[in-house]
């Protein structure tokens, strides 16, 4: 089916939604698009469900009213021609035309391979409390949680609410450095109240900075962890072992419309524009910044988009605080340089393909590694891998190829050409 | 070292590798430069196809020669190649086609070449998933699949056990009638001669050879074993064999060892650029989705395009060149490559070192072409 809109914003996150609240209020015909069904993305999962944070609620109540258009359960693929997305939707293949295009694909979480890192029962933090939102029980589970990110604490807060007992929550970043995020969280007393909130509601749990996992095992499910911090090592048994190391943006489509990247993230001007022209970017693909700063860049860009370019620099002020703070973040949870080295040479990076660490260290570079070894060939097309790798070993992937998420096979055709008579004249090898 | 150099190959593809293998197994010098990965142009495009093909004598010739040659070699590669014996079966939709299955049978019957044929209720018992009412087919039985990239580093470590030195992320500027070797710093390396195995990009370095990047599109899905059981492709390109569209689809899906498959397939003359076409790409999968109705349905995981390097005759070039005898080929395999891989090295260090040539070369002389590069289709 056919959709076209003046503006096309993918992601209904705190980015996307704002974007979309700008952008509709200058008068556009706007849409949304999100895989999943709902309003929020994963950062705001089960908000619209079962409120419970203000913010959520007050962007989703104002999308609402905005006269945006969402178009759930679906999934950009692909960019077949500038000002097309092709989309996947469970009923029918979507074809979406816009003028311009706001990316607001947000982030997800980064793994790190140690040994022992794929037994079932560990998970990223972020992942579940996606679980756990959606009913999956942890009542009396004990659970080591560790890893980097303001995240942990969140989550680990989330699963105790639900009756988990937190074994340890474990931070890699020094107690200097986290510390030394402080200021930061001062000049933002939306987030230190946040961050102090969570804190006073986990008394009681070891709250260590300065350690780090080494080895998980068990045997048809995780047993015990193993963490170090550098000195001593010692083992804390467990149900479930949450473990992720801060967030890696979602690229990908941005990278298949030809947006340039810097340092790995969407590099836009002051107007959130991107390098493709009429493409704009808000959010984590940008920096990696958490929720505020998303909103900010959602509604810049959406202003912009709009053509709207007084509101938007209205809103640079706020925007430079937030990038302080997101600057602030990624100091103070900067991973440390021994967990390259966490992966011993018989350890899996690429679970898809069953690629051991030692397997990819025979080849020059990512693409020699990936024509040998399959390694990021799977379903999951390098998203876990390609971000290890380039952490571990300094190279990860280089392209993407459509589709931008497995999809099915009749998805990938447009509607745009008839297939009548191919004039096929040679067979093929 | 480098003046006792016989033989610089450029190009480490699986062409150029199996050609680099069997010159230092005949005791040659070999150096072989890439500027990419070994095999990743082409070869890593490609969809590993191994088949006896018979549009030519000498298109047969070289592919029988080159699948024995394989089978040969089979109990000495190493499992990433993921050899899968599936044969081909070559679909007929109507009596049209059915007739060409019975030439066909014939043909590679009297050659020695095991085939069968199917009749309609065997092909549906044969594959299931293919749409009621096909007319029969014929199968292949013999014909495989390898995964190329594998392939082409064993060769190459081949190569190597046999004193080939190798060097890749060298970009060749050009090849010279010396022997000797320009390279894009502007430095040289010389040899007692030359081999442009470049595929597509072989006639930017040796200008005027008459070969023409064809670009090809492949999907492939998750994982879905048993979906089909052998390579299948369409005989229904025989209706339009004197088209003269520039672009073409014809149906073609591979199964994997991986459980995965691999569909195919497309031409495209005058398209340089790698992007997906996307209007090529719903040409494409609409045929192979009408001769496989459930194929929608299958997770797609990637789609991606390569260049073949096409001649006008559809036969390749091997051989001393017409610009100098210090100047070889071995290019122009078009989609076959993979195929014909071992017999291409083989004829080549056979001309090279003055042995008898186990198949007549010939056809494959680049001076069929002695009026130079202006001549194309």
């Amino acid at each position: 089916m056919n959709h076209a809109f003046d503006i096309v914003i993918v992601g209904a996150g705190p980015a996307g939604l704002a974007a979309a609240c700008a952008a509709a209020e200058s008068g556009q015909r706007v849409a949304v698009l999100d895989d999943t069904p709902w309003l929020g993305g994963q950062i705001w999962r089960g908000e619209q469900s079962r409120p419970q944070l203000s913010q959520a609620q007050r962007w989703i109540e104002r999308f609402r009213r905005s006269g945006a258009t969402l178009l759930d359960r679906t999934s950009a693929i692909a960019c077949p021609q500038p000002g097309v997305l092709l989309a996947e939707h469970p009923d029918e293949p979507r074809e979406i035309h816009w003028q311009r295009l706001i990316l607001a694909t947000g982030a997800r979480e980064m793994f790190l391979p140690f040994p022992g890192w794929t037994l079932p029962g560990i998970v990223g933090p972020g992942g579940l409390q996606a679980l756990v939102k959606n009913g999956w029980p942890v009542d009396g589970k004990r659970i080591v949680v560790a890893g980097s990110g303001l995240l942990l604490l969140a989550v680990a807060d989330g699963l105790k609410k639900h009756g988990a007992k937190i074994v340890s929550v474990s931070e890699q970043a020094p107690w200097s450095r986290v510390l030394g995020f402080g200021p930061a969280l001062l000049s933002h007393p939306g987030k230190m109240l946040q961050g102090a909130g969570i804190k006073l509601r986990l008394l009681g749990v070891p709250y260590r900075c300065g350690v780090w996992p080494v080895k998980a095992e068990g045997d048809e499910q995780v047993r015990r962890v193993t963490l170090t911090d550098g000195r001593n090592t010692w083992t804390e048994d467990c149900d479930l072992f949450a473990c992720g190391f801060n967030l890696v943006p979602n690229v990908e489509l941005p990278l298949a419309l030809g947006c340039a990247l810097s340092d790995g993230f969407v590099r836009v001007n002051e107007w959130q524009a991107a390098s493709v022209e009429n493409v704009y970017c808000a959010g984590e693909p940008t920096g990696i910044g958490g929720v505020d700063c998303a909103l900010v860049e959602g509604r810049i860009a959406g202003c912009a988009a709009g053509d709207r370019h007084a509101p938007a620099k209205a809103l640079f002020a706020k925007r430079a605080c937030w990038h302080r703070f997101r600057a602030a973040l990624a100091r103070a949870f900067a991973l440390r340089p021994e967990l390259k080295s966490l992966a011993a040479d018989d350890t899996l990076i690429c679970r898809c393909e069953d690629v051991t660490l030692g397997r990819m260290k025979q080849f020059n570079g990512w693409r020699d590694a990936k024509l040998q070894s399959r390694c990021g060939m799977g379903p999951c097309q390098g998203r876990v891998c390609g971000a290890a790798a380039k952490f571990i070993l300094g190279r990860g992937m280089e392209s993407v190829r459509p589709p931008v998420f497995p999809a099915r096979v009749s998805s990938l055709i447009t509607s745009g050409t008839s297939a009548s008579n191919p004039n096929p004249n040679q067979t093929t090898t | 070292m480098s003046q006792t150099r016989d033989i610089i190959i450029v190009g480490a593809g699986i062409v150029g590798v199996a050609c680099a293998m069997e010159c230092a197994r005949g005791g040659l010098k070999v150096l072989v430069l890439d500027r990419g990965p070994i095999g990743g142009g082409t070869t890593a495009a490609g969809m590993g196809h191994i088949v006896v093909m018979d549009d030519s004598e000498a298109q047969f010739a070289l592919t029988h020669y080159s699948r024995s040659l394989w089978h040969e070699l089979r109990p000495q590669l190493p499992e990433d190649i993921e050899i899968e014996v599936c044969g081909t079966l070559w679909v007929a939709a109507d009596d049209e086609e059915m007739a060409e299955v019975h030439r066909k049978a014939k043909n590679y019957g009297q050659r020695g070449v095991r085939v069968e044929v199917l009749n309609s209720a065997d092909l549906e018992k044969a594959e299931p998933n293919l749409r009621r009412g096909l007319a029969g087919g014929l199968r292949v039985v013999e014909d495989f699949v390898i995964y190329p990239p594998c392939a082409a580093r064993h060769f190459l470590e081949q190569a190597r056990k046999h004193g080939a030195e190798v060097r890749t992320g060298v970009h060749v500027k050009a090849l010279r009638s010396d022997g000797s070797v320009l390279l894009a710093d502007g430095s040289s390396i010389s040899a007692g001669r030359c081999v442009n195995a470049a595929g597509p990009w072989s006639p930017a370095l040796t200008p005027g050879l008459p070969v023409r990047k064809r670009k090809g599109h492949l999907v492939i899905t998750d994982r879905h074993p048993g979906f089909v059981h052998h390579q299948i492709v369409e005989l229904g390109y025989l209706k339009s064999a004197h088209s003269t569209g520039r672009d073409s689809v014809a149906f073609n899906i591979q199964p994997r060892k991986t459980g995965q498959m691999l569909i195919g397939s497309s031409r495209q003359f005058d398209a340089d650029d790698l992007t997906v076409d996307q209007a090529i790409l719903d040409r494409m999968l609409k045929r192979a989705i009408e001769y496989l109705p459930a194929l929608g349905r299958l997770s797609a995981i990637r789609a991606w395009t390569g260049h073949r390097a096409a001649t006008p005759d559809k036969l390749p070039l091997i051989g001393p060149s017409t610009v100098s005898d210090r100047i070889w080929l071995a290019t122009g395999h078009e989609g076959l490559g993979i195929t014909t891989s071992p017999g291409t090295g083989r004829l080549l260090a056979d001309l090279l070192l003055g042995r008898k040539t186990e198949i007549p070369s010939a056809p494959y002389a680049p001076a069929r072409f002695a009026n130079g590069g202006a001549h194309h289709e």
